[in-house]
């Protein structure tokens, strides 16, 4: 394929049942009511010259050049800011507009550089195409007087740069970083001939400003001043290829554009129904860790983690491999063996790996990250609705009136969504914010959240719970839609639960801190105001009741009508682009893809056939368990693909000495990550440019990856698990994912009608996809719940046993930031590190001042499991008492004060509660210093000599 | 295994299912190790010493001796 640019139509889209007809240059063209005379000629083939408008944002009407005339109207009237009328007749070629054009086009070029040559932009840049497109061939003004052309550039952006003499202030940028990313960051200062885009306030930069780095000005931008630095540092990308990101459940979906072997740039693809044309900095720029120096190209093994590396062909590590996995099988049995399957790889990667555990191993030991993170969700939506998935489509959130976040933070874990949220909450929706922490969304450029609940960390079933108080016992409920989509018996016994005045919000206000009438003013606002969405994320779940949460939720959304159609709704923000996927997938121990449980002797029976192999009917270890059982000696050996299990679950020291404690222990993975410390064998994974899948979002959206290089590891991850396979002795041949799609949608009743070709027609494909909703489904529960009638589940406030007491008084909660990604292996090899380089600790003023603690010092960060030390930010975001830390940075090592403690029903650990010292320090402790050298040792590589 | 951790499972378990009343409770209790549980947490559970557990975690391994 040839490089052709995203095609813009001048004007967004507009929804309407109404059709207009008229006539443009003499075509009959029919669009619907509202939408502008600009795009309606973009629609039907033609093209009018243009400058300021741009399909991803409101028109403008400001530089004059997309000038119409339209019979019986006098004058030339802009065509982005005229909206089409029933048999309107217009030209948009005549010899008066052509005159015009040109005239303003002149003035534009008058102040531009004219090194077309060697611009970067040569060839892609609107204003040189439109001056061609008006036929300019001459400048009367000369180049002499008044222009911007000694501007200096702002290259502070790592990854694009501010060139001001191309500017043509057209304000493109300003209403995209407005309108499309509502950051609000750039503004056009000056007037008239003096006016420039700048960043911030006077004196900041792009980097210094409140920029995000999300792109958007950069793709809105006509000419070469917003441009990304790889287009000037690679060239001009020749071919692009729609693929989808790789960091988080969004699941936006992208052009990668190439030149060659090399990736160019990533530009958010307009039809992408997840995105919609947005994106945000990790997915849209920091792909560098791709080709970053420390990833691993070849297979490496080792006896004992004492030993050094040492690197062999594929073909030795898989034998090696395979012969320890089959003897410790023989030596301890199959229950001694297991895999963690990955939510950062593909639905067909994931698939190969739980096959491989079930059908290959023998065991049923096979778990995923998911566990902690979303695993309460899978439980909770599946007790409640009867699926173990979010109800809604992102779209969804356009037609809400009341969003209640609860522990979440979309504006940095979700930024893509969370900037379709803003532009929601610009139009006029309520927010309501329940979390321990003053988020950014709560207050920020023309959003304010109505009401925010700063609850105590560990209390989420409490509100919830008094939140239905409110609504039961004032008669907010909606009974009808009860009755009619609900266990009417059910519901009055947990009416009759939540009614009790030990759960008003006034009894529960000495435990959850949150003022009783701000809750009861929430509630009614949720019941009454309208369309009530509720999206929630790992505040909810990383929780000891974290399963009771995720119902509890699902309660208030029962109670008040709040599901089956657009604008409501339970919506889980998933973490990594594919851990909808992943335990779609069945990667849990206890259930086969599509969520059914392994005990259920028909769909083992399907399985068994289609494998030809005899399936164990008993749940498998979860991670947790997986480790208990490697200190007893009974779990022996472990193939982890895509994941830093070391770094990313709770108290690093229990997971250590569970590595420690197996024969062998196998990393499939891109980088030597903090886990590969205590493996054996090193397996090298490929980027998800290097091969070809399917990831499924947050929504359940099912969306191609698709290669556009080869693997610089030389094989695909799918490629590597069925290798390993075969080596054990299995007869896989798979040639091409879409072949392990194919046994995935026969084994799966939810995926039935999901194929390659499918997908490569539909775009993407929210599932469930089978007979009765072939082109999948936007939006769940619409006529009935999946599981027959919603049910209500009783939840009550069992505290958790995490305890602040004297020695350890604070309680530290966890979270993300918009620029790094988890436990940060990819976002720490790209630039992003300017904006995050460190893990800190955020700490009331009050707090900080009991300890003479100032921003910036270093501190001790204490549990009853471990300790590390950190900087300290002092901010009033987080209320006294509380603390609050990310865990992107190895050297922070968070996960070392996270205590074992977790859901009661999944094991999702306790991210979001520990309880904690805080105490000045002077750098780092023992461990973290015992553990930087050991580190460093187990990643020496004994090269052989060259023969 | 590590049979505090278990103990701890168990009871917690059989806490957050409390609320549905004490029959309906040890049913659940006892349906959800049986579900989610691997066979050597269970085999190491039904063969511990009870007494760190709740009434309704018991009597929930109770049903899960008779299974
Ligand atoms: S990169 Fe995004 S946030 Fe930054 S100025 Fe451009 S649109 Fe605004
Ligand atoms: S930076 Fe680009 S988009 Fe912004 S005003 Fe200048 S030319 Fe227009
Ligand atoms: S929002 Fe998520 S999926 Fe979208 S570009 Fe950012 S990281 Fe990627
Ligand atoms: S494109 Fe219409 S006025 Fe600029």
């Amino acid at each position: 394929m040839g490089y052709e640019p995203q095609a813009d139509f001048g004007t967004p889209p507009v929804q309407s049942d109404q059709p207009v007809t008229l006539a443009i240059d003499g075509r009959a063209v029919t669009v619907p009511a509202g939408t502008s005379v600009m795009r309606a000629a973009a629609e039907s083939g033609g093209s009018i010259p243009s400058l300021c408008a741009t399909d991803s944002v409101k028109a403008y009407g400001s530089c004059r050049m997309c000038l119409v005339e339209i019979e019986g109207r006098k004058g030339t009237p802009a065509s982005c800011t005229t909206p089409v009328e029933p048999g309107m007749v217009v030209h948009t070629q005549t010899s008066r507009l052509q005159r015009l054009r040109r005239g303003v086009m002149e003035l534009y070029i008058s102040d531009h550089p004219l090194d077309c040559l060697t611009c970067s932009a040569n060839n892609v840049c609107e204003l040189q195409d439109t001056a061609a497109e008006v036929g300019l061939r001459d400048v009367r003004y000369g180049y002499a007087g008044a222009n911007h052309l000694g501007l200096p550039t702002d290259s502070s952006n790592p990854y694009f740069d501010f060139d001001p003499c191309k500017c043509i202030a057209c304000s493109r940028c300003v209403r995209a970083c407005d309108e499309v990313q509502g950051t609000f960051a750039l503004t056009i200062a000056g007037r008239g001939f003096a006016s420039t885009v700048s960043a911030g306030q006077a004196g900041d930069d792009f980097l210094s400003s409140e920029c995000v780095s999300c792109g958007a000005c950069v793709q809105a931008c006509p000419t070469a001043t917003l441009q990304e630095k790889a287009v000037k540092e690679i060239g001009k990308p020749e071919r692009a290829v729609v693929t989808t990101c790789a960091y988080c459940g969004v699941g936006c979906t992208f052009r990668a554009e190439m030149r060659g072997e090399q990736l160019v740039r990533m530009v958010p693809w307009k039809d992408g129904k997840a995105n919609r044309g947005h994106s945000c900095v990790k997915g849209r720029f920091a792909w560098g860790y791709a080709n970053h120096r420390d990833r691993v190209l070849e297979p490496m093994i080792r006896d004992s983690i004492e030993d050094p590396w040492r690197v062999v062909s594929w073909d030795e590590a898989f034998a090696y491999t395979a012969e320890r996995l089959n003897a410790i099988k023989a030596r301890h049995g199959a229950r001694a063996l297991g895999g963690i399957t990955s939510s950062r790889c593909t639905n067909e990667e994931t698939f190969l790996v739980q096959k491989l555990v079930r059908a290959g191993f023998g065991s049923n030991n096979v778990d995923t990250c998911a566990r902690v993170c979303h695993s309460p969700t899978g439980y909770g939506l599946k007790t409640t609705f009867g699926t173990s998935a979010g109800t809604q489509d992102f779209d969804s959130v356009m037609q809400a009136d009341v969003i209640l976040v609860i522990g979440a933070n979309p504006t940095d874990a979700h930024p893509v969504f969370a900037s379709r949220m803003k532009r929601r909450l610009r139009e006029g929706a309520k927010l309501i914010v329940i979390d321990p922490r003053r988020i950014d969304l709560v207050r920020m450029p023309h959003v304010e959240a109505a009401h925010h609940l700063p609850l105590q960390p560990g209390t989420n079933v409490a509100v919830l719970t008094a939140m239905a108080h409110v609504i039961v016992t004032e008669s907010l409920a909606d009974e009808a839609f009860i009755r009619e989509r609900c266990d009417w018996d059910e519901y009055q016994d947990w009416a009759r639960f939540v009614a009790d005045e030990r759960h008003s919000p006034e009894v529960l206000e000495a435990v959850t801190r949150v003022p009783a009438a701000d809750l009861r003013a929430a509630a009614r606002l949720y019941a009454t105001g309208g369309n009530g969405a509720i999206y929630y994320g790992l505040g909810v779940t990383e929780h000891s009741q974290g399963s009771s949460t995720v119902m509890a939720i699902a309660n208030l959304a029962m109670a008040t009508g709040n599901i089956g159609r657009p604008g409501v709704g339970v919506n889980p923000l998933r973490g990594q682009n594919n851990v909808q996927g992943s335990c779609d997938m069945g990667s849990f121990p206890h259930e086969l893809a599509g969520y059914r449980h392994i005990s259920d002797s028909a769909t083992r029976g399907l399985f068994e056939q289609d494998w030809g192999v005899a399936l164990n009917p008993e749940p498998g270890l979860r991670i947790p368990n997986m480790l208990d059982a490697a200190l007893d000696g009974s779990f022996r050996a472990l193939y982890i693909q895509g994941e830093d299990i070391l770094q990313s679950d709770p108290n690093t020291h229990h997971v250590a000495a569970g590595l420690k404690a197996m024969e062998l222990v196998i990393v499939h993975d891109l980088f030597l990550n903090e886990t590969a410390g205590y493996a054996h064998v090193f397996l090298p994974g490929s980027t998800f440019l290097e091969k070809d899948g399917t990831f499924t979002n947050a929504e359940r959206r099912i969306q191609r990856v698709r290669k556009v290089m080869e693997p610089a590891n030389g094989l695909a991850d799918w490629e590597v698990t069925q290798q390993l396979a075969q080596a054990m002795g299995l007869n896989w041949d798979y040639r091409h994912p879409a072949e392990i799609m194919a046994e995935i949608a026969r084994l799966t009743p939810s995926f039935a009608g999901v194929s390659y070709d499918h997908l490569e027609e539909a775009g993407s494909l929210q599932w469930p996809v089978n007979a009765a909703a072939p082109d999948g489904s936007p939006v769940m529960h619409v006529d009935g719940f999946v599981r027959g009638k919603g049910r209500f589940v009783v939840t009550d406030y069992v505290p958790t046993d995490e305890k602040t007491g004297p020695r350890y008084p604070l309680l530290l909660t966890t979270g993300r930031i918009l620029s790094q990604y988890n436990v940060g292996a990819q976002t720490r090899r790209t630039a992003n590190t300017v904006w995050h380089e460190e893990d800190l600790l955020e700490i009331h003023p009050a707090d900080a001042e009991n300890r003479g603690i100032k921003s910036g010092d270093w501190v001790r960060l204490a549990s009853r499991t471990g300790e590390t030390t950190l900087r300290a930010d002092v901010t009033d975001r987080v209320a006294p008492g509380v603390v609050y830390t990310t865990f992107h940075h190895p050297a922070t090592q968070a996960n070392v004060v996270t205590t074992d403690y977790s859901d009661w029903a999944t094991n999702c650990p306790e991210y979001k509660v520990t309880a904690v010292q805080v105490m000045p320090s002077n750098g780092p402790t023992d461990w973290q210093e015992s553990y930087a050298s050991w580190a460093e040792r187990s990643r020496r590589v004994a090269r052989e000599p060259a023969e | 295994m590590d049979l505090a951790r278990l103990h701890h499972m168990a009871n917690q378990i059989a806490r957050n299912l409390a609320a549905q009343g004490e029959e309906a409770a040890i049913a659940a209790t006892a349906q959800h190790i049986r579900d989610f549980w691997e066979p050597r947490m269970k085999a190491a559970i039904l063969g511990s010493d009870r007494s760190p557990l709740d009434p309704i975690a018991r009597a929930a391994l109770e049903r899960l001796d008779d299974a």
